[in-house]
């Protein structure tokens, strides 16, 4: 499923919005999320699952193919981890 | 950031009510889940993919007794990060 089908479907079921309301209500929340995790923040939702970030720390690594020392900086990296109720939702019966 | 910060960034940059708004993230995760539990991934350009893989079952261990125990075959999603958003969080390390 794409972003296009999703705004389809919650449109279908939002009788009250147009199809573009609701696009821009969908850009809005992820456009959301996205800028909250570029902050830092970790994002939370309850039955879904949460948005974390990392830190790695820099690291020295090699190049594989000419086995030259290369510095990898720090870098921050992001993790979803699947909500309780939709794990569940997943593998029931 | 929790699912009231969202309804408030959606009260304020698009103008709902704060029920509406409620109401329609809701139905957006709802939706989303719903697509999982048929098996279907999902896939938001500019943020990422959430896949559905199948495992199947294995044999494992309880860590603590030492007991052997059967993992039973399960689905769980997988979050692949889009680049551009990759890259976005990256920067932000000190």
């Amino acid at each position: 499923m794409t972003k296009s089908v999703l705004i389809e479907k919650i449109s279908e079921k939002v009788g009250s919005l147009t199809r573009k309301q609701t696009e821009i209500v969908v850009e809005t929340v992820f456009d959301s999320i996205k800028e909250a995790l570029v902050k830092g923040e970790k994002i939370e939702v309850r039955g879904f699952g949460n948005f974390r970030l990392k830190n790695r720390r820099p690291r020295k690594a090699r190049n594989p193919k000419t086995g030259d020392k290369v510095d990898v900086p720090g870098k921050r990296v992001l993790y979803f981890k699947v909500g309780k109720v939709l794990r569940e939702a997943l593998n029931s019966k | 950031m929790t699912k009231a910060d969202l309804v408030d960034a959606i009260f304020e940059k698009v103008g709902l009510s704060k029920k509406e708004a409620q109401e329609i993230i809701e139905i957006l995760f709802d939706t989303i889940k719903q697509t999982f539990i048929e098996g279907e991934s999902v896939k938001i350009s500019g943020f990422g993919t959430f896949n559905v893989r199948k495992k199947m079952s294995r044999r494992g261990r309880n860590p603590r007794t030492g007991e052997d125990i059967e993992i039973t075959p399960r689905k769980v999603i997988t979050f692949r990060v889009s680049n551009q958003l990759k890259s976005g969080v990256e920067k932000g390390h000190a």
